[in-house]
């Protein structure tokens, strides 16, 4: 009796009582989220257009943001290190393109799924050799990030809006807008679904496979930097990162592999049942829930709805 | 001209289906195992430096050839993508430690090999999704137990026996009347033990393999609907395949901690290890047991070589520098190895057996 009282109702009247601490719940676990879903969608480019389950993608997102970091230490101007680092990014799409993917077309898909393991291996030690292993602080200010928070007053109690983090929610926004706009009015963009939607056809008709590759990589790399900047301005730069981006997979189960609107709903849905479920049932499982609770929401949607909530159905059965 | 078969004639069905059907085969596999078994040992227990060539590089050595056995069931010959190793062999090694304690009059090497059930029982649960998924989809279940795995390690207090540590510390262990595990166990013996388990096991699996429930595991992995066709039932094959892979982890894992580590936190079963067996699979090459013992020797010795190299030809080097070059060229290796070998160093070595066949006249 006790126990069911405080898996379903204590927790439900401990939200009810005091909801402006709700709503602080719900906006933390709705930018952690927005995080989630960017590191998704750095997966989906790449899965949609070549095949590949990059698991190398939380790697990237640590890389791009200890290059930047590590060029302004270097000296560099904080907007010219960003600059450079697109550019590192770039010259990465381009190299993976060329080592990794082209001699392993055709192969089976776990076994390019292993092939990004080894490469971000390869890139963790690269990262670490030329950067330096230490965790660093954002470079938040210089990169003309706001800092600070404001208070609203919701429902008799104070919620805090940290300024950087509404920041995050726009620039993320920004940048799903800027994508679609990529893909629906550019012609690299429609080379790009093109792809996506059959690699036979869009070869025939003269699309490059290998320049489209090399681009979606690149876009990917972009959308880890931005993810890493994000990230490293909320906590630290470090390589921890590596470790909880692989959330974005439980993500991208549950938003479908194929699907852009489908990871950015379903890394939203998981910053926030993550956060509520931690905040108001963790207690009884002795805390520190977050880390395996998206997985095994995942594990359920495997289950029932395979596909995700927004995917193609793709799955075969035996 | 030393490695011909011409004049071995199989004159009944026993000498022909058996495990090593070439006599030079024979001899070598009972060379390599006088080498284990004698000479190792012999080394460790005279030189100098033999304390640390049994602690550091040996015993590990052949615990991980073991995990890697167990990861390459699953993953080279039922075909299910796994990235929850770490875990499985955390199942094996945690109840191994809370049989030890409660049980203590129970022999270690029963103890060792109990654990392994239990990591079959976990990794049976884990492996129920399989059943409806497969490939990438079921990594990410894998990692699932993973990371809940993990959690439980911590979280379960009971698991470690309410040590405020939260580590597994083994305390001196005897058994046939000497101590066989613990801090002051003598390296020669634990690796003799460690040898002798590891060498019954993979003999146990090799046969497993060429039977009927590894032949349903290979038809499950080549072509899974012709496989059922064929009256190969999937859940029983892939069940079978994560049972016996998890006992295998298991077994491992238990290992690690008595034999080798001697104390050991949650850390030893991280994700991180999880990709170090995996990379002993894929180096070593996957379905193939000589390749997980080759893999596991790669993967752990190379970065010890990495590390002493600089230092005996007179180069000053971090161990920071070490630790990030050695994960730079092991992730070069991968997909080195992915896109010209996929079948890894088992493959490289069937190929010089070939030559060697036909040599030193290949044309004739």
């Amino acid at each position: 009796m006790e126990l069911l009282h405080s898996i379903f109702i204590g927790p439900f009247a401990d939200m009810f009582s005091d909801l402006s601490f709700l709503i602080q719940v719900l906006w933390e676990g709705f930018v952690q989220g927005t995080l989630y879903a960017l590191i998704a969608l750095g997966f989906v480019l790449i899965f949609k257009a070549s095949g590949v389950f990059n698991f190398a993608q939380g790697i990237m997102v640590v890389f791009a943001v200890l290059a930047l970091v590590g060029l302004y230490e270097a000296g560099v101007p904080a907007w010219l290190a960003l600059i450079l680092t697109i550019g590192i990014m770039g010259l990465l799409a381009i190299g993976i393109e060329r080592v990794v993917l082209r001699p392993l077309v055709n192969q089976h898909d776990a076994i390019l799924l292993m092939a990004t393991i080894g490469l971000a291996r390869f890139l963790s030690g690269a990262g670490q050799f030329i950067f330096g292993g230490e965790n660093k602080a954002m470079i938040t200010e210089e990169l003309g990030l706001p800092t600070g928070s404001s208070e609203a007053e919701i429902f008799g109690g104070v919620v805090f809006f940290e300024h950087l983090d509404i920041a995050a929610v726009i620039i993320a926004g920004l940048l799903v807008a800027a994508l679609a706009v990529f893909f629906s009015k550019t012609r690299i963009g429609r080379a790009l679904r093109a792809v996506a939607d059959d690699h036979q056809a869009a070869l025939s008709v003269g699309i490059s496979l290998n320049q489209i590759w090399a681009i979606v990589w690149f876009a990917a790399g972009i959308v880890a930097l931005v993810t890493g900047i994000m990230w490293g301005a909320r906590s630290d730069v470090s390589f921890a990162l590596e470790i909880i981006a692989l959330k974005a997979l439980a993500v991208l189960i549950i938003g479908g592999f194929t699907s852009i609107p489908g990871a950015i709903i379903a890394g939203i849905i998981v910053g926030l049942v993550e956060k509520l479920f931690e905040i108001y049932w963790g207690s009884l499982l002795g805390g520190g829930v977050e880390a395996w609770f998206a997985y095994i929401v995942a594990l359920i949607f495997l289950l029932f709805r395979p596909q995700g909530l927004f995917g193609e159905k793709i799955i075969e059965r035996v | 001209m030393f490695y011909r078969e011409a004049g071995q004639f199989k004159t009944d069905y026993k000498s022909d289906s058996a495990v090593f059907p070439i006599l030079q085969d024979r001899v070598g596999i009972a060379f390599m195992i006088f080498l284990a078994l004698v000479v190792v040992p012999l080394y460790g227990w005279s030189s100098s430096s033999g304390e640390f060539f049994l602690n550091g590089i040996m015993i590990p050595f052949m615990i991980f050839a073991l995990v890697t056995i167990g990861l390459n069931i699953l993953m080279g010959y039922a075909g299910q993508l796994s990235l929850g190793t770490g875990a499985f062999t955390g199942v094996g090694a945690y109840a191994c430690y809370k049989l030890i304690t409660h049980f203590p009059e129970l022999n270690l090497i029963v103890a060792v090999l109990m654990s392994g059930f239990f990591a079959a029982a976990v990794g049976i649960i884990f492996g129920l999704p399989s059943l409806r998924i497969k490939g990438l989809y079921l990594a990410v279940t894998t990692l699932a137990a993973q990371f809940f795995l993990e959690w439980l390690f911590i979280r379960w207090e009971w698991l470690y026996n309410y040590d405020p540590s939260g580590a597994l510390i083994v305390p001196d262990i005897t058994a046939f009347g000497i101590i066989i595990a613990g801090p002051s166990a003598n390296a020669v013996v634990k690796y003799l033990v460690v040898t002798l388990i590891v060498i019954f096991m993979t003999w146990i699996a090799s046969n497993v393999i060429r039977g009927r429930i590894g032949r349903s595991w290979m038809m499950i992995r080549d072509m899974d609907i012709a496989a059922e066709l064929m009256g190969v039932r999937p859940l029983a094959a892939k069940l079978s395949a994560f049972a016996m892979s998890s006992f295998y982890c298991g077994v491992g894992g238990a290992m690690m901690v008595f034999f080798w580590l001697g104390a050991a936190e949650v850390e030893s079963f991280d994700i991180n290890h999880s990709f170090l067996f995996l990379f002993m699979v894929i180096i070593g090459g996957m379905g193939s047991l000589i390749g997980s013992f080759m893999g596991a020797a790669f993967i752990w010795v190379l970065p010890i070589i990495i590390k002493f190299l600089p230092a005996t030809i007179g180069i000053e080097i971090y161990p920071s520098t070490v630790e990030h070059i050695n994960l730079m060229i092991i992730g070069g290796l991968i997909v080195f190895f992915l896109a010209v070998e996929p079948n890894g160093l088992a493959r490289l070595w069937q190929l010089a057996k070939e030559k060697l066949r036909v040599w030193p006249f290949p044309y004739a």
